[in-house]
């Protein structure tokens, strides 16, 4: 059988549960975050599979933005991170419970 | 089997077995191995790009993704002086109903996605090269305004960073 679009959308689908599983699983912030990293990696794949069967660029250029995006976020995600840190001297989600009723 | 279908096996192979080893490592819960195993996850998705003929997406994937964004992971990584990941008091309760919830996820995505009919091509034309993105970002108008404001965005974010990594937050 012939590799089409389903294949291209199973593996971006389970590459997007992975994710959640480590979002879900882990104790970690900064692996929580790279784990919502994958995720946005899988529905980039997604959107390039989609792009590639339907003859038209604009998924490939929804990446390109998406890409530029994830940059910003990321650094402005770890920066909240170390100032987290620098005030409770803990990257464990089970330590950062200041908003908890 | 032709080439590129081969290739797309071991591709999504690797894909997925980086993704595993990245996320849930039997043996390591450092935070510096899951970051490398997402590197490699990054780079296999990489190939996967360029059997779909985006070309010019793989490379930004590799220079912006395992390279830049990658980099500054490790780095607040390596600043923060993670320890491994101690097992504290396991919530059974949360592991069961978080792995049912996603499994239930994934049969309902794979469902839809073998289930419908997708409109695809039959034999689709090779487009993505450099050319044809850049055309399409800059000559056709219609991306031209969101590519000025992710410029601003981008400075918002540098802007943000440096407010948020100051000593004092006033």
């Amino acid at each position: 059988m012939n590799v089409g679009l389903e294949h291209y959308l199973t593996v971006s689908a389970m590459l997007f549960c992975l994710g959640l599983l480590g979002v879900i699983l882990r104790r970690n912030v900064l692996v929580i975050y790279m784990s919502l990293e994958l995720m946005l990696n899988a529905a980039n794949l997604a959107l390039v599979a989609f792009s590639r069967f339907n003859e038209n660029l604009t998924g490939q250029m929804m990446v390109f933005f998406i890409i530029t995006v994830a940059a910003a976020e990321v650094a402005v995600g770890l920066a909240l991170i170390v100032a987290l840190y620098r005030k409770r001297q803990s990257a464990h989600v089970e330590d950062l419970t200041s908003l908890k009723l | 089997m032709a080439l590129p279908d081969i290739l797309f096996y071991l591709f999504a192979f690797l894909t997925l077995l980086f993704g595993a080893l990245a996320v849930a490592n039997p043996f390591s819960r450092n935070p510096v191995t899951s970051a490398m195993f997402l590197v490699l996850t990054i780079c296999a998705m990489a190939g996967l790009f360029v059997l779909l003929n985006a070309f010019f997406l793989a490379a930004v994937q590799i220079l912006v993704y395992a390279g830049a964004v990658m980099v500054l992971f490790l780095f607040v990584i390596m600043l923060l002086d993670l320890k491994e990941e101690q097992r504290r008091k396991i919530n059974l309760f949360g592991i069961v109903t978080g792995t049912g919830a996603v499994l239930g996820l994934g049969f309902l995505l794979t469902r839809t996605i073998w289930g419908g009919d997708l409109n695809q091509a039959a034999n689709p034309r090779v487009i993505g090269d450099t050319k044809a993105l850049g055309l399409e970002l800059f000559t056709k108008g219609q991306f031209l305004l969101p590519f000025e404001i992710v410029s601003v965005l981008l400075l918002v974010a540098m802007v943000g960073v440096i407010l948020l990594s100051k000593k004092e937050l006033k």
